[in-house]
């Protein structure tokens, strides 16, 4: 019993200093030669493009049922007008991160396991290394510098559409006026507000494609392994974004308010 | 327009200095011994074949050779030079004199044929397109496969698959290079054409091979044939004693050498596990 604990200790500390080794190698690797404009750009294609649609329809329902369920709330203190103020705070402030971080974590974290995954079990990461080519620099770089800076703006993009999907809600369903909602928008977000639901993205984005990528080069066990790593991913890079962000709210918090 | 190999490895060695040298290297992974002791050398030009069965280490010794895997005792050199105790930078350089054909290929699957057989070309020696172009043509054309160009590896059959990983590993003309399991799970008629590429790479291109593999006939194929220039063609023809003598044979059991020699003395070897390998 002590030894099974001991082992599953040993193999955690031994996964968390992997995945922080790979960190630093990324980082080192993204202010150094050679760089793979050609993956880089195809990456930023495929992790920014390629999640418009599932960010914008997840922004979009999210604001319009927040505004239905606050709606109802704010009714029983006849504060019907000021849905706007907070389908705005709530989506900028937490819902737009966290939401298209997880609908990221899904899309991209799973698909960087598997593509990575699949590469290793076909031996064409060592072939990779074999022919001269780093496979951080090659593989890692262009998806942790298209994760880190398409997330914010995809989360910006999410935003807008849910306080889109708010004021179709509050005109067609709540019946407030369109004006009093743009203006209660305005009104209930602050700077503050807007660097947080800023900055949050940032590191969910780095996050979600390191555990990607951690998890896919560590695949070990053939085809079966791939989809275990590719669940392992969409689970770990998940879990990761809820904790970052409560971390990096409290930090935040400390910080601007 | 092809680049001369002396471009590629400066340091031109002559046909006594090993190209390849193990020295009692071991490795084991926790309590498994993978390897113990196990020393040869490769000379340049020659062909060390490494048999053995399933498990004994024998893929194990390319990712030594090629410094994907680190011993934990003994020395690895390749061209004189200790890869052992490089850094993954240092070791790049070392690479780009070694090709390896992986058992499967390990082709990418998002590149084409050409994108495939020229990738060290344009993506780490930066060569001009056009350059890339005439290389790739000529080796897919040395292996067979000049009309595949634009093909995916997914619409290539299992030995087309080996044959463009072949050309992709002697694209930027290495003096080393490794085959790990190449012919396995090949049809008799197409693993004979992979020995005959092995065959005209080794004798035409001066390619000193390290091969790994447990299909015996085409082991003694490989090492009892050569390839001659013949009229503007190329023959594969039975070779003489001297010729033979160049491939050696190592035969792996539990991790550990238990047989070194050429083809005729693995032919006679008493020693039980060899006479049930050979059967």
């Amino acid at each position: 019993m002590a030894g099974t604990a001991q082992d599953f200790l040993k193999a955690a500390v031994l996964e968390v200093q992997e995945y922080v080794n790979l960190q630093i190698a990324t980082v080192r690797a993204v202010f150094s030669r050679p760089f793979y404009f050609r993956d880089i750009v195809e990456q930023f294609e495929s992790i920014g493009i390629g999640s418009l649609t599932v960010v914008l329809l997840a922004g979009f329902f999210t604001g319009a049922v927040l505004a239905l369920q606050t709606g109802i709330t704010l009714d029983q203190f006849g504060a019907r007008p000021f849905v706007g103020r907070l389908v705005s705070a709530s989506m900028v402030k937490e819902l737009g991160p966290v939401l298209t971080g997880l609908m990221l974590a899904g899309r991209i974290g799973s698909g960087i396991a598997a593509e990575l995954g699949s590469m290793v079990v076909t031996d064409q990461i060592n072939a990779l290394r074999t022919l001269g080519t780093d496979p951080v620099r090659k593989l890692v770089v262009p998806r942790v510098l298209a994760g880190f800076f398409m997330t914010p703006v995809l989360t910006v993009i999410a935003n807008t559409v849910g306080i889109i999907g708010g004021w179709l809600i509050a005109v067609g369903q709540l019946r407030v006026a369109g004006s009093l909602y743009w203006t209660s928008v305005l009104d209930g977000l602050y700077i503050d507000d807007v660097y947080m639901g800023l900055i949050k993205p940032f590191c969910l984005g780095f996050v979600i494609v390191t555990i990607g990528c951690h998890v896919g080069l560590r695949t070990t066990g053939g085809t079966q392994g791939v989809g275990r790593s590719t669940t392992q991913a969409v689970v770990a890079a998940s879990v990761a974004v809820i904790v970052v962000d409560l971390l990096v709210t409290q930090l935040l918090v400390e910080l601007l308010y | 327009m092809s680049t001369s190999r002396e471009e590629m490895t400066p340091e031109r060695q002559s046909a006594e200095e090993p190209v390849v040298e193990l020295d009692r290297v071991g490795l084991a992974f926790d309590d498994k011994v993978i390897l113990r002791d196990v020393s040869f050398t490769v000379l340049r030009g020659h062909t060390k074949i490494i048999l053995g069965g399933s498990g004994s280490g024998k893929s194990t010794i390319l990712k030594l050779i090629l410094g994907l895997l680190r011993p934990d005792s003994g020395e690895v050199r390749i061209n004189g030079q200790r890869v052992d105790t490089m850094t993954e930078l240092e070791l790049m350089h070392v690479r780009a004199g070694v090709g390896m054909v992986f058992q499967e290929g390990a082709l990418f699957d998002s590149l084409t044929v050409a994108e495939n057989t020229g990738y060290r070309l344009y993506e780490e020696m930066h060569w001009p397109e056009e350059k890339v172009r005439a290389r790739v043509q000529e080796t897919l054309g040395f292996v067979g496969l000049g009309d595949f160009l634009d093909r995916m590896p997914s619409e290539l059959s299992g030995g087309q698959r080996r044959r463009v990983a072949i050309a992709r590993a002697m694209a930027a003309r290495p003096g080393i290079l490794l085959y790990d399991e190449a012919t396995t799970g090949l049809d008799p008629i197409t693993a004979t054409s992979i020995d005959q590429e092995i065959i005209k790479l080794r004798d035409l291109e001066e390619v000193s091979s390290v091969i790994v593999t447990h299909q015996l006939r085409d082991a003694f194929f490989t090492a009892t044939h050569e390839a001659v220039r013949r009229n503007g063609d190329v023959d594969i023809v039975q070779a003489d004693a001297a010729k033979c003598d160049e491939a050696e044979f190592i035969m792996l059991k539990d991790g550990l050498i238990v047989f070194e020699g050429n083809a005729a003395e693995l032919r006679a070897a008493k020693d039980p596990y060899i006479r049930n390998f050979l059967s």
